[in-house]
């Protein structure tokens, strides 16, 4: 895994280096692969922290045991996340001024506040949940943690929808859509991680905790597919926006055959039969794939939505098409992503991954057992 | 720590507090002056360029002539554009997407009439610009004379004016850069687009790049001038014709304006 991440820190150098020609980043496709990877760990982010919200907001037993590793694969998300993100940019070096100078009309502006005060409040979130002596707090907090984490996915989610230029996003539903997605993709997150945590540490989770997870994990997969559906039909109903959604749906290529095969068939369909076919009542492979799936699924998401929203040419000049051009007006963008951006993205996931596997080593984050509690009697 | 008893005399007190005093003031001004010079630098910048002006430009699309490109030419020339050199191992491909263009030539066909249409694209230096509205550190702005630019010393490079810019009028620079010009300075990683030729209005002229070189070639398909003042040519040729903006749906006032579109 460390191995991993140097090779991403390396082609970070090697594109801040160079600059980034060596991307398949383009002025057509502003937001590549790195874009993708950060945008659904941070989105994954807020919604990891779901188990402990219902643990401490809606109080739900057995959650609130999971509370504690919630919070912190919260946390390493988002570090992971903004680790892409922040290495991405055109000037990295000038992270000082990102933090120091501000545009408060931008919703990116906004987010630097969103993403660093989610660090202080799941931290200390964390800390009412570990040390007895201020837990008194623990409700407080946990109220707190929810309402921001509402606040950061709408803020992640505002970032496209508040692009009035281009057709694929400029719409409202996308903000509390994302929300959706977060639940979605952060309880598969959670649901990964804890399974592989407790099988590496060859302790049990009860059947009852599971069957909860994996019913809640429906719930959410179902909410997208809903959100999905309305999105694209409230588009279907404006003429102007025919354009983009029979790209979308039908003619654009690698992104149509990625919504169809990857968003909603790996990640939606498979998942919700998995989850709740009869076959694989008791199975727990199936909770694990379904999870998987949720989350190669949302990946394809996030992809049609960053890539192909940007792919699909912007509508200068209504009734004209384009004979000449330099600048692709009228025109699918290409966009083929290299192995540098892979890396990058991939590195990330890595970050998240051993800052969890670190911290879950240091705090006590994990409870000795996780059976259910009528089988301790 | 020996005591010396000569300290506690009058005179040595007197002493005492007249160097704590001009210590105070000289370290006052130390603080002060920076903050005082950067006032009185921004208090001149601030008087070359007021609101009581706004800058803009009409397109005759039909003096644009076709197959010409004297205006992208010119403006490449002006700001170093054509300084910029094609990364190594670059394909043709890859270049054409990632190089700088500050404007670019527009053939359009009309779908229901099959009418053509030449014009020039760049930033349309909006009243309300969507990429100073979304850049996190505000280096995408407004100049109070109308243009809009890009502050290079505070943008970070991420690219959300390029996502917000309804006419793909802004460039990332994408590779090191060696040689450039004073009046348009340019740096990998950041983002940058037309500027009205501000360096030009700045020293006083009244006409941009791409202006003088449409003009030169005979077409005259670019009028530059202050919307502002009722008497500029710009000012008039609007009133006596019927021009239209890029995406007025959005309502961004754009300062760049078109006939016979």
């Amino acid at each position: 895994m460390v191995a991993v991440v140097l090779i991403g820190l390396a082609a970070a150098f090697y594109m801040e280096h160079s600059g980034h020609h060596v991307t398949g980043m383009t002025n057509h496709i502003v937001w590549g692969l790195p874009h993708v990877f950060a945008i659904f760990m941070i989105v994954a982010a807020s919604g990891a922290l779901n188990v402990a919200s219902i643990g401490s907001v809606f109080g739900g037993p057995l959650y609130k045991p999971l509370g504690r590793f919630s919070a912190l694969l919260a946390i390493g998300l988002l570090a992971g996340g903004l680790f892409v993100l922040l290495l991405d940019l055109g000037r990295p070096d000038r992270l000082i001024v990102a933090v120091t100078t501000y545009n408060f009309k931008s919703i990116f502006a906004w987010n630097i506040f969103l993403y660093t005060g989610f660090f202080a409040i799941v931290g200390v979130y964390l800390w009412t949940m570990i040390d007895r002596s201020v837990h008194q707090h623990y409700k407080v907090l946990g109220f707190a943690a929810f309402f921001w984490r509402l606040a950061l996915t709408t803020g992640t989610g505002s970032i496209f929808g508040f692009l009035v230029a281009r057709e694929a996003y400029d719409a409202a539903i996308l903000a509390p859509m994302f929300i959706i997605m977060s639940f979605a993709y952060g309880l598969a997150f959670f649901i990964v991680t804890l399974m592989a945590a407790y099988w590496w540490a060859e302790r049990s989770i009860g059947d009852l905790r599971m069957t909860k997870l994996k019913n809640l994990l429906g719930v959410f997969v179902g909410g997208v597919l809903y959100f999905v559906t309305v999105y694209h039909l409230t588009n279907l109903y404006v003429t102007q926006h025919h354009g983009v959604e029979s790209f979308f749906l039908a003619s654009g290529g690698i992104y149509t055959v990625m919504f169809w095969f990857g968003q909603i068939l790996i990640g939606g369909i498979l998942p919700l039969f998995l989850i709740y076919s009869p076959a694989f009542d008791r199975s727990r492979m199936a909770v694990l794939v379904a999870s998987l799936l949720v989350l190669v699924g949302g990946f394809f998401q996030i992809y049609v939505i960053v890539i192909g929203g940007q792919a699909f040419p912007m509508s200068l000049f209504p009734g004209k098409e384009v004979l000449e051009t330099t600048m692709l007006d009228g025109a699918i963008a290409p966009y083929t992503p290299t192995f540098a951006e892979a890396a990058l993205g991939v590195a990330g996931i890595m970050v998240a991954m051993i800052m969890v596997a670190v911290a879950s080593r240091m705090l006590k984050v994990l409870p000795d057992t996780l059976e259910d509690p009528a089988d301790k009697s | 720590m020996s005591h010396d008893p000569n300290m506690d005399s009058p005179e040595h007190s007197q002493e005492r507090r007249e160097f704590l005093r001009n210590t105070a003031i000289a370290a006052g001004a130390a603080v002060a002056a920076p903050g005082l010079l950067i006032s009185i630098a921004s208090a001149t910048g601030e008087g070359g360029v007021t609101s009581d002006t706004r800058w803009g430009m009409l397109i005759d699309t039909d003096k644009c002539a076709d197959g010409c490109t004297a205006c992208v030419t010119a403006c490449d020339k002006e700001n170093g554009i054509d300084l910029v050199e094609q990364p190594q191992g670059n394909s043709d491909e890859m270049w054409e997407m990632q190089r700088p263009q500050w404007i670019r030539k527009l053939k359009l066909r009309d779908k229901q009439t099959g009418d053509i249409t030449n014009l020039p694209m760049m930033c349309q230096h909006c009243e309300f610009p969507p990429c100073e509205d979304v850049c996190p550190t505000g280096a995408s702005f407004k100049r109070a004379d109308g243009i809009v630019m890009v502050d290079r010393h505070i943008c970070i490079g991420c690219r959300y004016c390029m996502m917000a810019c309804p006419y793909k009028a802004r460039s990332f620079i994408h590779q090191n850069v060696a040689e450039q010009v004073v009046n348009a300075p340019r740096g990998k990683g950041c983002v940058e687009s037309c500027n009205l030729c501000a360096h030009r209005i700045d020293e006083g002229q009244t006409t941009t790049a791409c202006q003088d070189a449409c003009a030169a070639e005979g077409h005259n398909a670019i009028l530059f001038g202050d919307l502002k003042d009722r008497g500029s040519a710009i000012s008039k040729a609007l009133k006596s014709r019927s021009s239209q903006q890029v995406r007025a749906d959005l309502e961004l006032n754009t300062g760049v304006r078109y006939t016979n579109v």
